[in-house]
């Protein structure tokens, strides 16, 4: 289903992505993980980098996370979102970094460090992503 | 010296350069430009399209390999390479050359950049929203992370790196002024520059609105430019017999690690730190031998002011966190300790996408720069994880 207000670009999907993608769009937050070595990887890619197995299990993250980093975007601009843009570096805590968005927040009040948890918004093409609310200590 | 892979120190030079103008609308196309600075750096080095046997970019480059030899007249050409990593692999293409003629794959290699980043079909900084995961500036599987959340432009590829930067040590956008303010200065008195009599206080700075919050506002970021620069490389026995005294090429390095991307580099553990310009340094010092101290300037990749500072530390210029001091000291101006991008960087000089630093480097060495450091030696110039240094010859 679409929703014509929605402007937020869809994910663009490979063969290599697209069961994250394909999770998301039911709401889960999910990472690879070696089948062998047991270390999680992201953005996903084919191999285990540290052992070198292709076998790999998809397992869902407990989407909570701390902001590692932070950019408020103002400019240039594109139609698609509005601004300023709050975007963010999140550390996972099974380990793994992702680029995302924090909503809820005012810019003023974001800082490194902060504790955040996965909720899920829908784009135009009626799938959906991974972004992060601040959780109250 | 006797380290692997260093075979090709001091073997080859640069011969010759050329530029076009640098401007905001150049009104023809990267070809047309392309040409006209090759045929303006083969004729600074003596030498003609007959010589050429050898052709270098780096990736992002509109100018097919296939179409400037058609127009330039290049009989044969007998070894051709493209660098990856795009802005960041620009001075790969002086270790390409180098190692190409000193192994004998070609004799005369013309490395070359033409961009209408300002005024071309894709405007460099934009906020575009990709089609492919390869149709963008970073050249990466990295935008398909990225654009559904709005993180679209170099700037905002920068910021991640740049915020945890100012978090880790205290830096603030008043210490990248005050870089800026340096780089203005230089492009103030550089005729080419587009910044060129246009010097900025810091006031002025702080006051130009912002592009990403903390980190970057506007008079932080390179300009986007129309424009195309070329150098001629050639074996430095060969170069001694031409026209200007050589640019020897004395070392030259390129480092990809492990989680690198191109400026989406947002995987590595800490990014406060950057580790290719670390590695870089390890291989352009330690693995050549040449000291720091022996560097009399720098020209660094200045396409947004913090990762200029960040370049300088990883180097091993000054120690983490350490470069708004010197930059505060006055090291980076003629006469300090480390004088850089002497032309005005590409933030004052302007962005042919990062390789005429490249040219500024080598007029250094001639004794022919707008801003000359007096009786400059040894050049270091890198875009954050290639880089060379040269020496007058
Ligand atoms: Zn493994």
């Amino acid at each position: 289903m679409t929703d014509s207000a929605v402007t937020r670009p869809d994910p663009m999907v490979t063969q290599d992505n697209e069961f994250f993608w394909e999770a998301a769009a039911h709401h889960r937050l999910v990472a690879q993980r070696c089948t062998r070595c047991h270390v999680f990887r992201h953005p996903p890619r084919p191999r285990c980098p540290h052992c070198g197995s292709f076998e790999t299990d998809v397992v869902e993250l407990s989407g909570r996370g701390a902001v590692y980093s932070w950019a408020v975007l103002h400019h240039p601009q594109n139609p698609a979102f509005d601004y300023p843009v709050k975007a963010a570096l999140i550390d996972l805590e099974e380990g793994v970094r992702i680029v995302s968005n924090l909503v809820g927040v005012e810019p003023g009040e974001i800082e490194i460090g902060m504790p955040v948890s996965v909720i899920f918004v829908p784009t135009a093409g009626g799938n959906a992503v991974p972004v992060f609310e601040a959780v109250t200590r | 010296m006797t380290s692997p892979g260093a075979g090709f120190a001091g073997q080859t030079a640069v011969a010759g350069i050329g530029a076009t103008e640098f401007s905001r609308a150049a009104g023809r196309s990267e070809l047309r430009l392309a040409c006209e600075s090759v045929t303006s750096a083969l004729a600074d080095a003596g030498l003609t399209a007959a010589d050429v046997d050898g052709l270098v970019s780096y990736t992002i480059d509109p100018v097919s390999e296939t179409e400037l030899v058609r127009s330039m007249g290049f009989p044969e050409i007998t070894f051709s390479s493209r660098v990856p990593y795009g802005g960041g692999g620009s001075m790969g293409v002086l270790l390409h050359a180098a190692a190409a003629v000193a192994a004998g794959a070609a004799d005369v290699v013309v490395a070359y950049r033409a961009i209408k980043a300002r005024s071309g079909p894709v405007r460099f900084g934009a906020a575009q929203i990709s089609r492919g995961q390869n149709d963008v500036h970073s050249g990466t599987t990295s935008a398909q992370w990225c654009t559904p959340f709005g993180v679209l432009t170099p700037a905002s590829w920068m910021a991640f790196n740049s915020t945890r930067y100012m978090h880790a040590y205290g830096v603030t956008s008043e210490d990248f002024g005050r870089a800026v303010v340096q780089l203005r200065d230089y492009a103030a008195t550089n005729p080419a520059a587009w910044g060129y009599e246009r010097p900025i206080t810091l006031a002025d700075h702080q006051a130009s609105r912002w592009i990403v919050e903390p980190c970057i506002h506007l008079l932080d970021c390179c300009q986007q430019t129309d424009g195309s620069v070329a150098l001629v490389i050639t074996r430095a026995d060969r170069a001694r017999d031409l026209p200007h005294r050589p640019v020897v090429i004395a070392a030259a390095a390129g480092a990809g690690l492990f989680e690198q991307e191109i400026a989406t580099d947002f995987y590595r553990r800490d990014l406060a730190v950057m580790d290719g310009s670390v590695a870089l340094g390890k291989q352009l010092f330690d693995r050549f031998g040449i000291r720091r101290e022996d560097i009399d300037a720098a020209m660094i990749y200045d396409a947004f002011t913090p990762i200029f500072l960040m370049q300088l530390e990883g180097l091993g210029f000054c120690g983490l966190g350490e470069a708004k001091d010197i930059v505060a000291a006055g090291d980076l101006a003629i006469g300090g300790r480390l004088p850089c991008n002497t032309n005005g960087g590409l933030i004052g000089e302007g962005y042919i996408h990062g390789l005429n630093l490249a040219l500024e480097a080598t007029r250094q060495l001639r004794g022919s720069a707008v801003n000359q450091v007096k009786d400059a030696e040894a050049v270091l110039v890198t875009s954050s994880r290639t880089g060379a240094i040269l020496t007058a010859g």
